[in-house]
């Protein structure tokens, strides 16, 4: 089996898995009081968040790795990670004003954490971007990389800057100094589907590596 | 050191010199710089917003701007008869050169930001004298940091298609948090508060500038392989 096809097997078993966190969501996790269903959301919009995050970090990891090693393996797959959290940033973008407009009243607000996914669908953009305009490959796996390890290194000073300035985004619940606050049978269903969704990001991975081996690769 | 600091001088004496000889990106940031502001006059209805209000964006976005285009300026003259070949053959040290053309980056980002201060204080009469020398720190701290990842972008997009679109593209996001910061200081230095009441963002700013002129200084070698 080619790796194209491996990668479509788990896209496609992660895509089932969705299905299975969502009937376990709307049918067996208790429904949030003050925020009703509109939260059933935030089994899609977290996880989403996590992954384009995790994007973000590995193609920031794979550029510096790539730097050291110039092994091309590593541009492509960081090219193939930059595209899946690009995806994984929309989903996250278009999720997060479909909750806020019924619970904040509003579709966006200058908060912290949505300043800075939007800063991070930028960056990929950005990194993109650049990748499409650079034809010689050796030039552009170097440029690309430069690129990732000066956006991973930004984004903790986006997250400050805009934190010291105003937030209103709910706080960390899971990932926080004391015990995470919400109920189990949440917390589960929203474990499950972090897992899910880094399936998913493995999937695409995969595929979009794959595609790139052909060496024409952009 | 001694040696990397006097090649660095050199190449910022060098791109300086052909600045001012020519003095095209220099006249035209002047010329961008009075035209944003005279548009950000227009585009206000002072009965609604007073100046004071609106004045630490109209500077920093300005600034900014005209930064953008300083920028573009750097590393298009070396593309000419592959000067930037012979600066790589020359016995100068990757470093050097970096510092170099972020010397001069600076310099020209410092000259269109005092024309901008002074055509400022003239057409939004705002008594930014008072406090000239926090805000010559603030403007100093906000402006390294983002010129470094400039410098280093910029040495890439000149030799990429659409080169003068990508450097925004990718640039904007790097002027977020010094940006924020500045407005921030800036707002409070204005409306008289002291400096020390800004401690967070100027450790954020300090922080910023150390992080990327170091980053920018390992990466540079990176952009010019060939």
């Amino acid at each position: 089996m080619t790796l194209a096809q491996r990668g479509r097997w788990i896209t496609i078993g992660a895509l089932m898995l969705l299905a299975g966190i969502y009937v376990r969501a709307l049918r067996f996790t208790p429904v949030e009081l003050t925020q009703g269903p509109a939260q059933k959301i935030f089994y899609l919009h977290v996880p989403a968040a996590w992954s384009a995050m995790l994007s973000m970090g590995l193609v920031g990891l794979a550029s510096i790795l790539f730097l050291i090693m110039k092994d091309a393996r590593l541009d492509r797959f960081a090219a193939a990670s930059a595209e899946v959290g690009t995806v994984f940033c929309c989903v996250m973008l278009t999720t997060g004003p479909l909750w806020a407009r019924p619970i904040w009243g509003t579709w966006w607000t200058w908060d912290a954490r949505l300043t800075l996914t939007l800063m991070l669908f930028f960056l990929f953009i950005g990194y993109q971007v650049l990748r499409g305009a650079v034809t010689d490959p050796r030039l552009r796996a170097n440029y690309a990389a430069v690129v990732g390890i000066c956006g991973l290194i930004l984004l903790p000073f986006i997250h400050l800057s805009v934190y010291l300035f105003r937030t209103l985004h709910p706080m960390p619940i899971v990932l926080k100094p004391s015990a995470p606050s919400l109920p189990p049978e949440m917390l589960v269903t929203l474990l499950l589907s972090f897992g899910v969704f880094t399936l998913l990001y493995v999937g695409f991975v995969m595929q979009r590596y794959a595609l790139g081996e052909g060496g024409s690769d952009a | 050191m001694r040696e990397l600091l006097r090649h660095a001088w050199l190449i910022a004496r060098k791109d300086l010199q052909l600045e001012f000889r020519s003095r095209t990106a220099l006249a035209s940031a002047f010329v961008f710089t009075a035209l944003v502001l005279v548009i950000f006059e227009h585009g206000r209805d002072p009965t609604a917003v007073p100046t004071i209000d609106l004045a630490p964006s109209i500077l920093w976005v300005t600034f900014s701007f005209a930064a953008m285009l300083g920028l573009n300026r750097a590393f298009q003259a070396e593309l000419e008869n592959q000067a930037l070949d012979g600066l790589l053959l020359s016995p100068i040290s990757r470093t050097s050169l970096f510092w170099g053309k972020l010397g001069a980056n600076l310099v020209f980002v410092a000259l269109v930001q005092v024309v901008g201060v002074l055509l400022f204080i003239l057409f939004f009469n705002v008594p930014v004298w008072r406090v000239w020398l926090p805000f010559l720190l603030v403007c100093a701290l906000a402006t390294v940091g983002f010129i470094a990842v400039g410098t280093l972008f910029s040495a890439m997009v000149v030799r990429t298609r659409f080169a003068e679109l990508m450097l925004p593209v990718l640039l904007l996001p790097f002027l977020l948090p010094p940006l924020i910061a500045a407005v921030a200081i800036t707002v409070q230095l204005f409306a008289g508060r002291p400096l020390s009441e800004s401690g967070g963002w100027l450790r954020l700013l300090a922080g910023y500038d150390l992080a990327f002129v170091s980053l920018t200084t390992l990466l540079f070698p990176a952009t010019v392989t060939e």
